[in-house]
């Protein structure tokens, strides 16, 4: 059942190949922003309460958050960019079509590359938090799993998205989206920082759960299983979905 | 039959550029409003909540600090955005500086006219992003009013070098290094969040080559206005500096259009 998105992944491996420097210089982003806002800004700000209550400085604090949001930009560029490419541009599947592959395993076969890339992007990242001793507790081993469950639920997302879009100009949309969720999911700063009236909207954004799951995780605050667990099940929902809604979707855009 | 004047013909390639945004200038503006309106809610205020005032600005508060950091990052972002895939793209794939140049356009009307129509958006993009600091408060009028010049003087100090990089390549891999080692990291470590002074000295150094940080401090320096302590020198030394990038990227760039195109 599994053959078949692989051999799409296989393909996409041996394409990468070509572009090993670009792929390797991702790694050095989330650094910069580690640097950037976790050092820079780390300094103006001292210590930060966490909505769990603990208090750690701000660089503890907002690397689980960076980590979430640089595995959800991989997700939502290599869906979204790179599929967009290949569907309307280059026409690849039009020839994966002329194989024993079926949109679905199209869809899967996206699905399974973005992951792989996701697993890059989490294991250099969690590397380098665990040398800058930015991980504060053993829980943070499930960091790794939990990052690729951001990375499924994103590029779920983005794969289903990518079937309406038809130009280069429409990927403006996403990245305008992208943007508010970036920017106002509780990443930076605590969601105590809203009030209470307008927190609970907070839970409309994939990536407050992603964080919310991630610091959780990689700080040790599990005294809540629940809320973990919940968060986590919103973002297994959101990649079902995503990926039942792109399956169908291929279907229609690559067989009639 | 009317002649086109030799010094208003690029007029005519820079018209070309607004023809082709008519289709999607609602995305654009939209874009410009909305951008910085997030970014300041997000970072300003956001991280705001968790920042006493800057000591090194003046006691200014963050979002203060912040506005005229993301004001010349907006610049910055724009003018590479455009002067990136356009270039190539009008190069080699859609190949609309060919289409220019089959009329009686020189090579520097063309490259004129285009760095025109990035000027426009540059001055767009900033604008919208100086009115919405302005409406929230967070620049003091009138020193505040010299911020938008130092922004799209930035952005020009970029559009040059990067078009005459543009033009030249055969393949897009590098504009993703491009991005990836020289936009980002001068986002995140050139005083556009934090002070330089909080990062290593090296750090300080590399940035201080480039022109972002000299945008900065100098739309820094005006948004928050004589108080915060910035010296006239130091800030003509800024001026001189992005002055330079801007005119030696235009040279750069007559230069590698003319070799690509003629």
């Amino acid at each position: 059942m599994l053959a078949r998105p692989l051999a799409l992944v296989g393909r996409n491996v041996e394409v990468y190949a070509r572009y090993r420097l670009v792929l390797a210089s991702g790694a050095v982003e989330p650094l910069l922003y580690l640097a950037g806002i976790g050092l820079g800004v780390g300094a103006l700000v001292g210590d930060v309460r966490t909505d769990a209550g603990s208090t750690v400085p701000y660089a503890v604090f907002v690397a689980p958050a960076l980590l979430a949001t640089v595995v959800m930009n991989g997700a939502v560029i290599d869906t979204t960019f790179a599929v967009l490419f290949r569907l309307r541009f280059a026409r690849l599947y039009d020839s994966v079509l002329a194989t024993p592959l079926g949109p679905a395993d199209i869809a899967r076969g996206e699905l399974g590359w973005a992951l792989v890339r996701g697993l890059l992007y989490a294991v250099s990242f969690l590397a380098v938090l665990a040398v800058a001793g930015l991980l504060r507790s053993a829980w943070a081993v499930l960091a790794l799993p939990a990052a690729l469950l951001v990375g499924w639920a994103f590029a779920g997302t983005g794969l289903a998205v990518v079937t309406w879009l038809r130009t280069w100009q429409d990927t403006q949309v996403v990245q305008t989206a992208l943007l508010p969720v970036f920017l106002l999911s509780a990443t930076f700063f605590p969601a105590s920082t809203y009030p209470e009236q307008v927190r609970w909207l907070l839970w409309i954004s994939p990536l407050h759960h992603a964080t919310a799951l991630l610091r959780g995780l990689c700080l040790g605050e599990v005294g809540d299983p629940v809320r973990l667990l919940g968060h986590a099940a919103v973002l297994a929902a959101l990649g079902l979905a995503g990926l039942a809604v792109a399956e169908r979707r291929f279907g229609r855009l690559l067989l009639t | 039959m009317t002649r086109t004047g030799a010094g208003t013909a690029w007029t005519r390639a820079g018209a070309y550029w607004f023809v082709s945004l008519r289709s999607r200038w609602r995305g654009f503006v939209a874009t410009s409003v909305l951008t910085p309106l997030l970014y300041l809610a997000g970072i300003g205020f956001g991280i705001g909540t968790l920042v006493g005032p800057v000591e090194r600005s003046g006691g200014a508060t963050y979002a203060e600090f912040v506005a005229p950091g993301l004001l010349v990052a907006a610049a910055m972002q724009t003018a590479v955005s455009e002067s990136t895939w356009p270039v190539m793209s009008a190069v080699r794939w859609s190949r609309q500086y060919h289409a220019q140049l089959a009329t009686p356009l020189t090579v520097t009307d063309v490259l004129l006219g285009h760095a025109a129509a990035v000027t426009v958006r540059l001055a767009v993009a900033t604008g919208g992003f100086w009115l919405a600091t302005v409406a929230l408060g967070l620049a003091r009028l009138p020193w505040a009013l010299l911020a938008l010049p130092a922004a799209v003087l930035a952005g020009l100090a970029f559009a040059g070098p990067v078009m005459a990089l543009s033009v030249r390549l055969t393949s897009d891999q590098p504009l993703t290094f491009v991005f990836r080692f020289v936009v980002v990291p001068l986002f995140l470590l050139g005083g556009v969040f934090a002070p330089v002074e909080e990062f290593p000295a090296p750090v300080q150094a590399l940035v201080a080559v480039a022109p972002l940080w000299h945008g900065v401090e100098l739309a820094r320096a005006a948004s928050l206005g004589p108080g915060a302590g910035a010296t006239p020198a130091v800030l003509w030394g800024h001026v001189a500096v992005l002055v330079g990038y801007a005119a030696a990227g235009w040279a750069a760039a007559v230069v590698a259009y003319r070799r690509r195109l003629s």
